[in-house]
């Protein structure tokens, strides 16, 4: 991955949550607070305004830079938690020009250090964990047939993981007071973190 | 000079109560800022906000957050991961507007950061009745 293909990615995610961000704040609403699509919208716009503004010149930078973006501008728990998990995967690829499929692997990797660090949820709490953690494995495991196959077993695997977050039980966040009335719903922040996997391996097969 | 003392919450109204109370019951000497709310002033909280509270709230002797829940927590951890290691800011683990009132009047005290982050965790286990 270069600086073009990791800057098209932000920006293909920055479009996919433009085009979600109605259904994410549908989700959040039934268990949230009812922000997360219009907080990542406004994030994402900030961040490849950011992009936009300053070219970074490696992929690190580029991620680095949306983080900052993010943390300042999306609020609610999301914008410490992506900017977190963006500027983590950013320094993992420090000065890298073009990363390959392994030091990809172990930014998505640093990314979900970040998150579990910050936010201290385990998978099954019904968060973006549980999005993000099948899709690290299964990126790791695909690895060796290349970047494309890779990041395509990631989407669908945090796909996957987030619509296993429908009958879990919230143990994080303002849905966790719901208790068992938060079953039966979609998390919103697994539902986000797979559209940012999909929006990698959409830009990916395009490239 | 005294340990400065920053309240985060979601609400910035609740935050800058809170803060004028504590800092009624700590006295003038002591720096008891609101960080709440989000930038463009909706509920929420905004790292731009903590951070600039915690820089006037530091006259030397560093500075206690504390906060209300959910993303006031993340925001301000976030902040002191970017902080230099040396940095005399500490996240304090209490119940706001309790802990508020005991860093406030520790610090008032003079007493160290240490001692103020101490005081204001004993309101996690105070009774009350």
């Amino acid at each position: 991955m270069n600086v073009e293909l990791c800057r098209a990615w932000m920006v293909r995610f920055a479009e996919l949550i433009d085009a979600d961000a109605g259904r994410l704040t549908a989700l959040d609403a039934a268990i949230g607070d009812g922000d997360h699509g219009v907080n990542m919208q406004r994030g994402m716009r900030a961040a490849v305004a950011a992009l936009d503004e300053s070219p970074p010149e490696t992929p690190g930078r580029v991620l680095i830079a949306t983080g900052r973006a993010l943390v300042a501008k999306t609020g609610g728990a999301a914008g410490p938690l992506y900017g977190t998990a963006f500027r983590r995967a950013g320094k993992a690829l420090a000065d890298t020009e073009s990363a390959s499929a392994a030091e990809l692997g172990a930014a998505l990797v640093a990314m979900l250090g970040g998150i579990q660090e910050l936010g201290q949820a385990a998978v099954g709490d019904k968060t973006m964990v549980d999005a993000l953690t099948p899709a690290v494995s299964a990126f790791e495991a695909a690895a060796g047939d290349g970047l494309g196959a890779a990041v395509e077993a990631a989407a669908r695997a945090a796909a996957e993981g987030t619509a296993g977050t429908v009958p879990l039980q919230a143990r994080k966040g303002r849905a966790s007071y719901l208790g068992e009335r938060s079953i039966g719903h979609e998390d919103p922040g697994a539902a986000s973190t797979a559209l940012l996997l999909r929006a990698l391996a959409e830009v990916t097969a395009a490239s | 000079m005294t340990v400065g003392v920053v309240l985060v919450s979601h609400s910035a109204d609740l935050a800058a109560a809170a803060a004028k109370l504590a800092g009624e019951l700590a006295g003038p000497a002591t720096a008891v800022l609101a960080a709440g709310g989000s930038e463009d002033g909706r509920f929420g909280t905004s790292i731009e906000k903590v951070e600039a509270a915690v820089s006037a709230a530091d006259t030397g002797d560093g500075v206690a957050i504390l906060m209300d829940v959910g993303s006031a927590v993340l925001t301000s951890k976030a902040l002191l991961a970017d902080l230099p290691e040396e940095a005399a800011v500490r996240l304090v683990d209490a119940p706001l507007v309790e802990g508020a009132i005991a860093a406030a009047v520790t610090a008032s005290t003079g007493q160290d950061l240490d001692a103020v982050v101490a005081a204001a965790e004993q309101a996690r286990g105070m009774r009350k009745l």
